[in-house]
């Protein structure tokens, strides 16, 4: 009763001081999305208004101008082709790998797993430059420079320990018994785990593939090194054409990040939950 | 895994600390566990068959790599050894004695710490009173607050720096627009990166700005654990707010924290974009942190033996955190 009657004194105590909180929350949120604003307003805004010394927070008229520059920048079609082959099939190879890695980890007790995993987590830390001036010695002298298998192999090993160690979460959370009825009921293991498993796995392998789709949309430096031909750029690489000597054409620069950028914030809304999670469990990726 | 599980699952893989591999198979085993092993022997190969591909591959980009850059820097591999496949000769310690004993380097390091260190400070500090924060607000604010972290977070490190470039450019940033407007005239036109303390601002600027989102969630899904009931008593029974963060809150999220500053400690040493991209991919000596000093070691002045020496000593400094975090990792059961 008097507990009853306690909160019912603090409550509008407590909603006062709400309104203070919720303002600076709202203070803290403006700031965190005012740079997406800003990308967003300056690829919708007149040329002028950027090229301008007095930059204003609201444009005076939309228009898709910078747009329409940005896909006539020489490459965008063959830049946006080699970004989705690269990336996809780097993917689809990591998946596979990762899953029977996942699997194995997931399932089984056998000597060497805790240091493999370890591994995996090691392997993430090291610096990129430690792994950049080796593999270009190593790609220059195999003829891997300039073509898409040296990208592709590196993006597929690089998302690998992150996708495996985010599959292996959802591995051990699926019961074995489901597994064993299955092979009880006369399934061989592929087979239980073709029906069994896999369907149950489906949803952890899409979050895990959306991540390294992301990751491998998102890398530039490998494919700044590794690719010289300006016909096969990827896309983070091929922004970087809208500086030139004569300086920056920001507007262009500005509407091509937005189409860069809107299929990963698309993707990125849907499994952010799940990448938090995958974040802390021991997978790392800066 | 105990050391008999270990024995158990040992024998398709050669132990190395086994004494005698000889005589092991009858004097070790008593009867019940040869019978648990033969039991096993049927599926015994198959993991090691589902992991080998996954070896491979970090094998291959991993571990090759990280050896080959161990024995460059033993060499002097330079243009004329990458184009012509010839053997780079050996030349000891030379390359680690030239950088050790050269001051550039000394400043480099003092540099790539330094930043590190302002960077994780304001990351953590801005991170845990942000996450704090969420949980004073009504639900509606918490969402947008949430929405906008997010959509911050999901921009690509490429399009940030672009933004960021944009808004910190001498001639059209919004930055110098807006510090006009109070102080003047004379900061149109301002460019900021004259200054490498001015050029490191905006660097931080977007290095914190990047990783303020993950930090949050983080933090926030931390604080969701703790026991409300805990709180409430401990107001009840006096404690004041601090009294209440400091024995209750804290001491729930302090391991999530540890960790994610571990985290912190590394990528922010390992920071090599935002610089980069913020420079216009040739950045100045002054701009230089560990990582672009063994890049331009290596692909500007083409000494790639260089490079690899500081890539190494790189990964040997950071070396001790990787293993303190290894540890922390381990502690709470996540490896197993």
């Amino acid at each position: 009763m008097s507990s009853s009657t306690e909160t019912q004194v603090l409550r509008p105590d407590r909603k006062k001081s709400r309104l203070h909180f919720d303002l600076l929350g709202l203070g803290v949120a403006l700031f965190m999305v005012f740079p997406v604003y800003w990308l967003v307003i300056s690829a919708l805004r007149p040329n002028r208004e950027i090229r301008s010394y007095d930059q204003t927070l609201w444009p005076s008229s939309i228009t898709f101008e910078n747009f329409v520059r940005a896909t006539e920048q020489p490459n965008f079609a063959t830049a946006i082709q080699s970004s989705l082959i690269v990336a996809v099939t780097a993917v689809v190879g990591g998946m596979v790998i990762a899953t029977l890695a996942a699997l194995a980890i997931g399932r089984f007790r056998f000597f060497g797993r805790k240091a493999l995993v370890l591994v995996m987590i090691l392997v993430q830390m090291l610096p990129p430059t430690a792994m950049l001036i080796p593999i270009y010695a190593q790609l220059n002298a195999m003829g891997g420079i300039d073509e898409y298998w040296g990208l592709i192999v590196v993006y597929l090993v690089s998302t690998l320990p992150f996708a495996t160690i985010m599959i292996r979460g959802f591995v051990v959370n699926i019961p074995v018994e489901l597994e064993e009825s299955a092979m009880v009921d006369g399934c061989t293991r592929f087979g239980a785990f073709r029906r069994v498993i896999f369907p149950l796995l489906a949803p952890g392998l899409a979050a895990a593939s959306i991540f390294a789709l992301v990751n491998a949309w998102n890398e530039y430096l490998f494919a700044y090194i590794l690719i010289n031909d300006n016909s096969k750029y990827t896309l983070n690489v091929w922004l970087m054409t809208f500086t030139t000597e004569r300086g920056t054409d920001y507007g262009a620069l500005m509407a091509a990040s937005t189409m860069i950028a809107l299929p990963v914030v698309v993707f990125f809304m849907i499994i952010q939950k799940k990448m938090a999670a995958g974040l802390t469990s021991g997978a790392v990726k800066g | 895994m105990s050391a008999a599980d270990t024995k158990a699952a040992g024998p398709p893989v050669s132990v190395p600390p086994d004494p005698q591999p000889t005589g092991k198979e009858p004097s070790h085993d008593g009867a019940a566990p040869r019978v648990q092993k033969r039991k096993r022997k049927k599926g015994e190969l198959l993991p090691y068959f589902l992991i080998l591909p996954a070896i491979v591959a970090i094998a291959a980009v991993y571990l090759y790599p990280l050896g080959k850059t161990v024995i460059m820097s033993f060499q002097d591999m330079g243009r004329r050894e990458l184009w012509s496949g010839e053997p780079a000769p050996w030349v000891g310690f030379e390359q680690f004695t030239n950088i050790l004993g050269d001051p550039e380097f000394w400043w480099v390091t003092f540099r790539t710490v330094v930043f590190m260190a302002i960077c994780v400070t304001l990351t953590m500090g801005i991170g845990l009173l942000i996450a704090l924060l969420m949980r004073k607000l009504s639900t509606w604010v918490r969402l947008t607050l949430t929405f906008c972290l997010i959509a911050a977070w999901s921009m690509p490190l490429m399009v940030a720096a672009s933004i960021f470039r944009f808004m910190a450019d001498s001639d059209y940033g919004l930055l110098n627009t807006l510090i006009a407007k109070v102080v003047g005239e004379d900061w149109l036109g301002h460019n900021w990166y004259l200054d490498p303390i001015q050029g490191f601002a905006i660097i931080t600027l977007l290095v914190v700005w990047g990783a303020i989102p993950f930090v949050v969630v983080t933090l926030y899904a931390a604080l969701t654990q703790v026991p409300q009931e805990l709180e409430e008593a401990a107001a009840l029974d006096g404690a004041s707010s601090y009294g209440i963060y400091k024995y209750v809150t804290w001491p729930v999220i302090k391991p999530v924290f540890i960790m994610i500053t571990t985290l912190s400690v590394i990528w922010d040493f390992n920071v090599f974009g935002q610089i980069w991209l913020l420079r216009g991919n040739k950045p100045e000596p002054e701009y230089e942190t560990l990582g672009l000093y063994s890049y331009s070691k290596a692909f500007e002045s083409t000494s790639f033996s260089q490079g690899s020496a500081i890539a190494l000593i790189t990964v040997l400094l950071l070396s001790g955190v990787a293993v303190y975090y290894l540890r922390q990792l381990m502690k709470t059961g996540e490896v197993e």
